[in-house]
């Protein structure tokens, strides 16, 4: 399969007679999938030649979108410890693997001082968030004695210290927007304010990306905002599916859609399997 | 000397730092080894998969100490999940970076390393005895003062070795294995093949050689040694049998017979059980066991 060239729409897939909404790997408009990897972009907008580090496909799919349009500095492994590079043009699909230019060499050690270096923005899951940021990964209930033990911190503690971090939550419901996490892996904006200036001046969180909304901390407080909603979406949908009071402001735009040139590129080049709808509800 | 003798050195009560990651190049043949022994009460230090969990299940261990338990692609270990929700093993959890920053002050014989890393989160609430570290200079910031994580032994499997303890990995990433051993009194190597110490870079280049004889004790050939979990190049991580795992250990009788089938008997008689299973599912006809 041949990638369409950047700027062009695709054509018709064979056979397709789309209905309305999500067409993996096809014509016709933007699912809701389509629209969650523009917005995980969206996210990398302007962060230059740093590592990006995206957790879950439609993460990966947005940070490869970024590097392949509006963020070409960016950096990115294959999972492993190769950078990849962003490639030509028109390249083959990336699943095939033949679109892969390998850039630089990436061990985990080497990750780590990126970290503590602060050239890294990563977008990360969570089982539970909280109104400041705080993240969970580690277990659900007391930590003594979980009801369900989860991954572990991992590297939450020390990437939301040193350096950006956003979220990525498809599913969005009250389970994973609550009021209190409970084991804080990922610091919130109330936790590194009570670090003071000094101790959190690495501390960024920059948006929270679900399969119905943008949410960010732009607020006076930091207390999570909705920034924008994905087409079909209302602002009580959101606040429904939220377990505290979110900051509403007066005219919720909606999620920008992906453009023609960025559709092409997830239709043709990064997920033309249409892995992308199984990661949502 | 063999995977049976380095679990013959390890004795109760130590704290054995195991190398890999994940579900990536783990010595799990000296894993194996330890399931057979009698060795109990273990504190392990592991950026941890399958080792971390196929210890707990063997009841072999006390307390782990990491920052996460996962297959990768499997990203929960079911036997982790169940020794905590059932309260029977003890945990440090700590953030990844603070784990390698014990492990790099052990290496140096430094009594703890300054990291940022864990300042706001809960790692401080749930591990009481660490303290932080005010810098001296004008800056006076204030740091979380990670400990070094001693280790009275490690245990790591590479791609190849000599029988002096020169080891190389072929793979992607080193993760660990250097700091582990160097952090450790006694380090252990299990390696898929080894060589002639002549023939260490027909197979990669002098960088690829990541441990050398005076950071290792004891080297132990085991072919497959690192299966389930991947060892690039050699083999990948075998995705069927990990799911196979995964599936026994959801149940009591589905473990008791996945143990009956891979665990019970020695390092041959595993790797023919995994050869059975492969078989299986390529719907070839069971093979004869050879007795």
């Amino acid at each position: 399969m041949t990638a369409p060239p950047p700027g062009n729409h695709p054509g018709p897939a064979p056979g397709a007679s789309s209905p309305p909404g999500p067409a993996p790997g096809g014509e016709g408009g933007p699912g809701r999938a389509e629209v969650c990897v523009a917005a995980c972009a969206e996210a990398w907008r302007g962060d230059g030649a740093i590592l990006a580090s995206p957790m879950g496909l439609i993460p990966t799919l947005g940070a490869r979108l970024a590097q392949l349009t509006f963020s070409p500095g960016l950096l990115l492994t294959d999972g492993e410890a190769s950078l990849l590079a962003p490639g030509a043009p028109g390249a083959p699909p990336e699943t095939d693997g033949a679109g892969r230019i390998v850039e630089g060499w990436l061990p985990y050690r080497a990750v780590f001082t990126m970290v503590a270096a602060g050239r890294r923005h990563v977008m990360m899951g969570a089982a539970q968030i909280d109104r400041f940021g705080n993240q969970n990964i580690s277990c659900i209930g007391d930590w003594a004695r979980p009801r369900a033990q989860l991954l572990g911190v991992r590297g939450a503690p020390g990437n939301t210290i040193n350096h950006p971090v956003s979220y990525w939550v498809p599913r969005h419901s009250r389970r994973v927007f609550v009021e209190r996490v409970d084991m804080v892996s990922g610091v919130g904006y109330d936790r590194a304010g009570a670090l003071g200036p000094r101790a959190a001046r690495f501390h960024e969180l920059r948006v929270v990306v679900t399969n119905l909304a943008v949410l960010d901390f732009q607020t006076a407080d930091h207390a999570m905002r909705l920034r924008s909603v994905h087409p079909g979406v209302t602002a009580g949908d959101v606040t429904a599916a939220t377990g505290f009071p979110l900051a509403i402001p007066g005219d919720v735009p909606v999620t920008r859609l992906p453009t023609a040139q960025e559709l092409a590129l997830i239709r043709g080049r990064l997920d033309p399997a249409g892995q992308r709808e199984k990661e949502l509800p | 000397m063999s995977a049976d003798e380095v679990a013959g050195e390890l004795r109760p009560g130590m704290t054995v730092g195991i190398g890999g990651w994940g579900s990536r190049r783990k010595p799990m043949a000296l894993v194996r080894a330890i399931l057979r022994s009698g060795l109990r009460d273990l504190e392990i230090v592991s950026h941890g998969g399958p080792d971390v969990g196929l210890l707990i299940a063997g009841g072999h261990v006390r307390r782990v100490v990491c920052g996460f338990v996962s297959l990768d692609t499997i990203p929960l270990e079911p036997h982790f999940r169940l020794g905590r929700q059932q309260g029977t093993v003890e945990l440090t959890e700590l953030d990844e970076g603070m784990l390698h920053w014990g492990l790099l002050a052990a290496a140096h014989r430094l009594p703890f390393l300054p990291i940022r890393a864990g300042l706001g989160s809960d790692v401080p609430r749930v591990n009481p005895e660490l303290r932080t570290v005010r810098s001296p200079y004008a800056d006076g910031e204030e740091l979380i003062a990670m400990p070094a994580l001693r280790l009275d032994a490690a245990l790591i499997h590479l791609n190849r070795a000599d029988a002096a303890g020169n080891g190389q990995y072929l793979g992607p990433d080193p993760y660990f294995d250097d700091l582990f051993c160097l952090a450790a009194a006694r380090a252990y190597a299990s390696c898929e093949r080894i060589v002639p110490t002549a023939s260490l870079l027909e197979a990669g280049p002098p960088q690829s050689l990541l441990v050398n004889r005076a950071m290792v004790d004891g080297v132990v050939e085991a072919p497959g040694g690192a299966h389930f979990t991947s060892c690039v190049p050699d083999y990948g991580r075998d995705e069927a049998f990990q799911a196979h795992y995964a599936a026994a250990a959801a149940s009591p009788a589905g473990w008791q017979r996945f143990r009956a089938e891979y665990l019970a008997g020695d390092e041959a008689g595993y790797q023919r059980a995994v050869r059975r299973f492969a078989g299986r599912r390529a719907g070839v006809s069971e093979p004869a066991a050879p007795s």
